[in-house]
């Protein structure tokens, strides 16, 4: 509508054009982009600024914190008085697992304290979401290659499959714990004595099942959506030229299917890498259970700063982590889903 | 197509973005220490309507106490701002308002192992002086656990500890000391059952039975300065005998998963001799329809070296923000809700324990709740949990390192120094 108006300064000069500028065509046309430009900043202010509160306002805020020294006790009161600026020194004491010394300077953390967990942390992090994104992938895939189909009571199966997506962690967390308690149902059901939550491997693997199954749903429903879109002609092709199951499946699904499961990958790897309230309620991060995201929180009962210092680190982790994966895995996807709906359009 | 390239990275920023705010929103304040100087001498005159904050009021006890004092003080009424029913989010809930130093945070109720902290954050007023509060009544366990470095900061209001119960049908008279308990443990086998159950998952709950059984054998975690006191004879003593239970099989495998209801529900059962846990047991296990030890339920102070051993206390205190503006109605009212009548009053309505040694031997209230003696022993002889401003470190630090000990994963000796060494970490962190 806007590129009609471009010309008719020019084709009706006759018509008394009062209000109309009778600039020359291409400086008319600058005002107007100018002016539609002004229009379009104040109508993104509002959200530019509530962005700017909500989101660059803590992260700002936790990065300055974080350069700052707990507060300390002042022996003579036992009041606590600001620390002062600490420089890098809350990173450090992370990283190196660097504790205060009663003497004063710092000593390797003793077992006990948080900053000893720090690297076993990150490690427990990353093996959770390794395992649990592997598992949910394929059994999401699965999921959805059967919701894909149609079939006799498909609305159900399709209802079924979110419940355990719909309950909130805190209530799985409880459900599961339930579950894996002693006397609980895992050990009756098969017969066991195991304590589930009392060791490490099975309170590890506690937490990846009950993990699993709650948020399989929701691979599985991004990756449905993803299989929606390819044409079922394609198939139809494939099968009038004599292509088999497998050869359809590896030729056609994965590769069509693939931009929305790397969307989908990426979304849960960032999900489970700030994996809490399953480990907290379900192990209480015990038996080398504790993700970074556990940490965090303990921190912040024990010192703010600290605690900022340790949220931005896992905040780079994860950052490098997507940018790994935008970068080297999904550059294809972006090019990819660009691609097909560009023939649509 | 160059721009749709930046479109995932840029959506991906966002995401990343948010989950940091996430992350840090519990951080997002300054500490305001030291702050409560100047806060501490105002408003002590002031009177006027307050506003009284509490966790959860499970048994409506808190309701008709605000009523009856509002009916009586027109002037001077109460509101009462009802928290979650989750420990940890009240905690947060009370930093961040005596953070943005609100004054509508006139009184508080605060769990006995914050008051330090929030004491030394300069955030609750001392009650001395114009403020003094009369606590000779009260028992001394729990006027302790309100007391920061000789200053009494809040009003203790409910108590709580640790009783032993065993099977009155298997166990003819309780054991007094914890090697007579060991030794009764032949009678669980031969019924086969387990012997002796407490919590022992690595959460609050550990910590308070780890300290128990430091206490109990005569040692301590933190010294009258506040120091870690966990290199001595008496503290190994203590830690090594849940380890020895453990691993000779008198504390049941299983018992390393326990929070206080899966060993309820244990003991109900019928699986156990001996549980340690709080008095909410009792009226669960003499009616609940399921409970296989109704009619056998014996109750006794916990054993300890050579007499009844020392409990951790648990309940509330109450006390008055710095920040309020009506410091003697605040006073008034701290008065009233620890008053023998109110007292009285949650023991009959929410069963929860008095802080006035009197009540123990009322007629009426122990016809009604049965274990006030037996209560009342405990807590005379319960040590506070570590009163200190680091109480979140110094908790984590006992359970971690208890929790390796009793699995038989780190040498007693080892445990207790990392306990030691982490608890000085904890204070140095200036």
């Amino acid at each position: 509508m806007a590129t009609e108006l471009g010309p008719t300064p020019v084709t009706r000069p006759a018509s008394g054009g009062t209000e109309l500028h009778h600039a020359p065509k291409g400086v008319g046309e600058d005002n107007r982009l100018k002016s539609q430009g002004k229009w379009a900043s104040w109508l993104l202010a509002p959200t530019i600024i509530a962005l700017g509160i909500v989101i660059v306002y803590p992260i700002i805020s936790a990065i300055v914190m974080s350069f700052q020294k707990d507060a300390g006790l002042d022996p003579a009161t036992g009041l606590f008085v600001q620390g002062g600026p600490a420089g890098l020194q809350n990173y450090v004491n992370w990283l190196a697992q660097q504790c205060a010394s009663p003497g004063g300077g710092t000593v390797a953390c003793p077992p006990g304290t948080l900053g000893a967990q720090f690297w076993s942390a990150t490690a427990t992090t990353f093996f959770f979401t390794v395992v649990t994104v592997a598992f949910e992938t394929v059994l999401g895939f699965w999921m959805a290659m059967i919701m894909a189909r149609t079939f006799k009571g498909r609305s159900l199966v399709r209802a079924a499959v979110l419940v355990p997506w719909a309950i909130p962690t805190a209530v799985t967390a409880k459900l599961w714990l339930f579950i894996f308690a002693f006397e609980g149902i895992a050990n009756k059901l098969f017969n066991t004595t195991i304590l589930w939550t009392g060791s490490e491997w099975p309170a590890k693997w506690a937490v990846i099942i009950a993990d699993v199954w709650k948020t399989t749903p929701f691979m599985a429903l991004l990756i449905l959506a993803g299989l929606q879109m390819i044409p079922a002609e394609v198939y139809e092709a494939a099968k009038v030229d004599g292509a088999s199951a497998w050869q359809r499946f590896r030729m056609i699904t994965l590769p069509l299917v693939k931009p929305a499961l790397m969307v989908a990958v990426l979304f849960r790897t960032l999900d489970a890498l700030r994996m809490f309230d399953l480990p907290y309620i379900l192990t209480g991060g015990a038996n080398n259970t504790t993700t970074l995201s556990i940490l965090v929180i303990s921190q912040i009962r024990q010192g703010f700063n600290a605690a900022a210092a340790l949220s931005t680190i896992t905040f780079i982790i994860i950052f490098l982590v997507a940018f790994i994966f935008v970068r080297f895995l999904g550059a294809n996807v972006v090019e990819q889903s660009g691609a097909t709906p560009k023939g649509k359009k | 197509m160059k721009n749709r390239r930046f479109l995932l990275p840029a959506a991906t920023a966002g995401i990343l973005a948010l989950t940091l705010s996430a992350c840090g929103g519990g951080g997002g304040g300054t500490t305001g220490g030291g702050g409560g100087g100047g806060d501490a001498g105002a408003n002590l005159d002031g009177r006027g309507p307050i506003t009284y904050v509490q966790g959860k009021d499970n048994s409506n006890v808190v309701r008709p106490l605000v009523e009856k004092w509002n009916a009586a003080h027109p002037n001077e009424k109460v509101t009462f701002k009802e928290q979650t029913d989750q420990a940890d989010q009240q905690h947060d809930d009370l930093v961040q308002n005596f953070q943005a130093k609100n004054a509508n945070y006139d009184v508080v109720d605060v769990d006995v192992v914050w008051t330090a902290e929030f004491a030394a954050k300069g955030w609750l007023q001392p009650l001395k002086d114009k403020m003094a509060l009369d606590t000779s009544a009260m028992l001394k366990p729990t006027v302790d656990s309100a007391t920061y470095k000789g200053t009494l900061y809040a009003a203790p209001q409910t108590s709580d500890g640790g009783i032993l119960y065993y099977r009155k049908d298997l166990v003819p008279t309780p054991p007094k000391t914890w090697d007579e308990m060991m030794s009764m443990c032949s009678i669980a086998k031969a019924n086969n059952i387990g012997c002796y159950a407490g919590q022992f998952t690595k959460y609050e709950g550990l910590t308070v039975n780890a300290s128990e059984a430091i206490n109990s054998a005569g040692g301590s975690v933190l010294n009258d300065d506040g120091k870690p006191n966990l290199n001595t004879a008496e503290a190994k003593a203590g830690l090594e005998n849940l380890v020895k239970a453990y691993a000779d099989g008198n504390i049941p495998k299983e018992a390393i998963t326990y929070q206080e209801e899966l060993s309820r529900q244990a003991f109900q059962g019928g699986k156990l001799l001996f549980l340690r846990n709080w008095p909410y047991v009792y009226n669960l296990a003499t009616t609940e329809g399921s409970s296989a030890v109704k009619d056998k339920l014996g109750m006794a102070a916990l054993p300890g070296k050579d007499g009844p051993g020392a409990s951790s206390l648990g309940g509330h205190n109450m006390a008055v923000s710095v920040y309020s503006k009506n410091k003697a109605t605040a006073l008034d009212f701290l008065k009233f809700m620890t008053s023998e009548e109110t007292e009285k009053f949650y023991a009959t309505q929410g069963s929860l324990a008095p802080v006035l040694g009197a009540l123990y031997e009322d007629k009426d209230l122990v016809a009604k709740l049965p274990y006030l003696p037996v209560l009342k022993t405990s807590i005379e002889n319960a040590v506070p949990r570590p009163v200190t401003p680091f109480y979140p470190a110094v908790t984590k630090a006992i359970q971690e390192n208890a929790y390796s000990a009793i699995k038989g994963e780190k040498p007693v000796d080892t445990a207790l120094s990392d306990m030691q060494k982490s608890i000085e970490s904890a204070g140095a962190g200036s």
